[in-house]
């Protein structure tokens, strides 16, 4: 059998360079990242100044979150963190456009959803510090536990879309997932039973250029939301750092999903502006200048630009938010480091129903060993 | 034949300190160069070296044709991998950790597994799989599973796992010269281990299948593998304080399975404890414990222990030293074996 010949060589990875020439499909946008507003003949948004000003708030304290989390781990309070910096105008306009009995279906990074969601957000660090693996109750706040196997919520959201639909309630269910989980099977299959079903679904996929080190021309072809067409639903690209038009998009394919109008897959262009999480070293596989580019594009500065342009806030609106992160963050270092340590017998706990016996078994004989130690000062096992 | 025009490999150094993860990127060096039908591939190998730097510098050596970032997605690479091999490729596939190899359990159980025995011995799979396994580095959820047991209960496939710098090289370029597949298991937590350690001498290549004696002792044998070795050697080191002189063994290959090594030992010493940190129901363990019976049973002073991780879902980083098997559940196993003083 004979066998290609593989002489071919380049001295990196192959990593092309990438943004800016490519001529790039249009995406939704009503605010510049100058900070100027604009009308789109599809998508339009009318806000109060009250919800202007709540968005900024919302991602102001986002980011404060995150940032603090970073430190928390450097600082050796948790054990790993993975950063939505630059990502917050994605997460705040789609989580502000779910109504309270809609269902949320994260990735690991959705922070700013979960804040919109009114899950706390020391809650989201208990997985981080490792005293458990998911610190909130789902039916809560109807915003599923954070999923690391890339994509496989996708099926589960297509899933709770499909009782819905069965059930003939009018909510709707988002998905998160990202540029890289959009090459799982799971994901195409998520696509295929809600568009079968006419699922109430919308697909929310943060395409932030990155999977670890892997740009999204490693992952498609074409742009990721023009693959809806060949599932028979439609795909938008949204500005990703643009909260009014994430919003404005997110919100009309919600009701749609909740008016018989079946899945919609949005797809929000953003950027991932720090490594993929604190074990990553991106300056192993990117140009720090493509960061650079993005920074223009900020979300934060260019809405808080509207705002003050449009006299809908001030200074003294601004210093208050910066006080609220502020408060905010203290409470969260100050909560975190007083994080008790899981009890060693809840490992037993909520494997079976109760009264499971290889587990009981298991849990009797390990409290008997433990208590063997209990003349020894160290107390735990080697 | 494609033309051999990968770098040749550094000329024969001699032993000085390396980890785990220096020697299997060595031996994947050493492979692709060696052969140029192997290909490496996988998410994030390419440019980045993979998330554990086992892939560092491959690229870079051998270009993107043949150590590829693959699209995230394992059944795909699998599946991709099972028809590159039909073409005559040799694919040595990453999967970044144990549970993300998962979704490619269908193409690996239905497909690489079967390949050989569907096609009547035409169509070989010379399929290495490498995963990161088992805990002890904190990682959070998904990130820390011993999956052994699914792969070794899938006949046609080989099971290996490295403990030693030495082995880790060896069994890794033995797995890649295999014409059948190979599950290749690498133990992360001891992939910064250091030992002394050159690749070019031979002894450090053993053929699969073959367990090694890490320790001799004549009170009890301690049967383990991977990231259970230096705990049981910790162990048999703090047993001398009990007066216990206790053997290790180290499989290395778990499939096939060398009964001949075990068994001389257990012979020798009358008594075994099987210990592995996966989970022990249905376990690795419980087949080396019937094997052991069923051919040693008249030697046998007590019954074959386990210890192994309970039979829970991994716990979160803050509880996983309950759950992994350490020295002083050996030893309290150890104790157990109806010893008459
Ligand atoms: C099934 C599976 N395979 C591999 C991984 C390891 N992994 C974690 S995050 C990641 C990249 C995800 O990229 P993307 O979907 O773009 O999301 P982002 O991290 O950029 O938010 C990979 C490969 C995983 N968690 N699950
Ligand atoms: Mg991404």
């Amino acid at each position: 059998m004979s066998v290609k010949s593989t002489a071919a060589r380049s001295s990196r990875g192959g990593a092309k360079r990438r943004g800016g020439a490519g001529a790039q499909p249009p995406l939704v946008q009503l605010l510049t990242p100058e900070g100027e507003r604009v009308e789109h003949r599809e998508y339009s948004i009318d806000l109060t100044p009250e919800e202007l000003r709540g968005l900024y708030r919302d991602m102001v304290l986002t980011r404060r979150f995150d940032a603090e989390a970073v430190t928390l781990q450097r600082q050796g309070e948790l054990g790993l963190w993975a950063s939505l910096l630059g990502q917050e105008a994605a997460q705040i306009g789609s989580g502000r456009a779910t109504r309270a009995d809609d269902y949320v279906f994260p990735t690991y990074r959705e922070h700013g959803v979960a804040w919109t969601r009114g899950v706390d957000p020391l809650n989201l660090l208990g997985m981080f510090r490792g005293v458990n693996n998911g610190g909130w109750d789902p039916n809560e706040n109807n915003f599923q536990l954070y999923t690391i196997v890339i994509g496989s919520q996708t099926l589960h959201a297509a899933g709770y879309a499909m009782g819905i639909a069965k059930d003939g309630a009018d909510s709707a269910v988002i998905a998160y997932f990202g540029d890289g989980a959009s090459s799982q099977g799971d994901v195409a299959e998520a696509f295929t039973f809600a568009a079968v079903y006419n699922a109430p679904v919308v697909f929310f996929c943060q395409n932030n250029q990155w999977a670890i080190s892997e740009p999204t021309e490693k992952q498609s072809r074409v742009p990721i939301y023009q693959r809806a067409a060949g599932f028979g639903f439609p795909g938008v690209r949204v500005d990703g750092n643009d909260v009014l038009a994430v919003l404005a998009v997110t919100r009309a394919a919600l009701e749609r999903a909740r008016t018989g109008g079946g899945p919609m897959l949005v797809e929000a262009f953003t950027y991932r502006m720090g490594a993929h999480t604190t074990s990553d070293d991106a300056s192993r596989y990117r140009l720090d200048d493509e960061r650079v580019a993005w920074e223009a594009k900020d979300p934060i500065l260019r809405l808080k630009a509207y705002l003050t342009k449009q006299g809908v806030a001030d200074e003294a609106y601004y210093a208050e938010v910066d006080a609220e992160s502020d408060t905010m963050a203290k409470r969260v270092r100050e909560g975190v480091r007083s994080m008790p340590d899981p009890d060693p017998m809840s490992i037993f706990e909520n494997v079976y129903a109760d009264g499971h016996s290889l587990v009981d078994e298991e849990r009797a004989a390990f409290a008997e060993y433990q208590a063997s130690f209990e003349d020894h000062q160290e107390g735990a096992a080697r | 034949m494609g033309t051999a025009t990968a770098p040749a490999a550094p000329a024969k150094a001699a032993r000085k300190p390396a980890t785990m993860a220096q020697a299997l990127n060595r031996a994947l060096h050493d492979s692709l160069a060696a052969d140029p039908t192997v290909h490496v591939l996988g998410e994030d190998v390419g440019t980045l070296g993979g998330v554990f730097r086992i892939t560092d510098g491959l690229a870079a050596a051998f270009g993107p044709e043949r150590v590829t970032d693959t699209p995230l997605a394992e059944a795909g690479i699998l599946g991709t991998a099972v028809g590159m091999a039909m073409y005559g490729l040799r694919p040595v596939v990453e999967m970044q950790f144990d549970a993300f190899g998962y979704p490619a359990l269908e193409q690996l159980i239905s497909h690489v597994a079967k390949m050989r025995n569907r096609t009547r011995g035409t169509m070989p799979m010379p399929i290495t799989v490498r995963i990161p396994y088992g805990g002890g580095i904190g990682g959070v959820e998904h990130h820390s599973d011993s999956s052994e047991a699914y792969y070794l209960h899938t006949p046609g496939l080989q099971v290996v796992t490295p403990a030693t710098v030495a082995d880790a090289y060896g069994l890794l370029r033995a797995s890649i010269a295999s014409d059948d597949p190979v599950i290749f298991l690498e133990p992360k937590r001891l992939y910064w281990g250091k030992a002394d350690w050159s690749p070019d001498e031979p002894e450090t290549v053993p053929p699969l299948g073959r367990a090694v004696v890490r320790r001799p002792g004549r009170s009890a044998t301690l049967i383990t593998y991977g990231p259970s070795v230096p705990v049981c050697l910790e162990a048999a080191e703090a047993a001398t304080a009990e007066g216990w002189d206790l053997e290790v063994v180290d499989l290395r290959s778990l499939m096939p399975f060398d009964d001949e090594t075990v068994c001389a030992s257990v012979r020798r010493t009358g008594r075994a404890v099987v210990v592995h940190e996966s989970s022990g129901f249905a376990g690795t363990g419980a087949e080396i414990a019937a094997r052991v019976m069923e051919r040693c049973f008249h030697h046998l002073e007590a019954p074959v222990l386990r210890v192994t991780g309970f039979d829970i879902p991994y716990p979160p980083p803050m509880l996983e030293r309950y759950h992994l098997p350490g020295v002083d559940r050996v030893l309290d196993a150890v104790a157990r074996l109806q010893w008459e003083d």
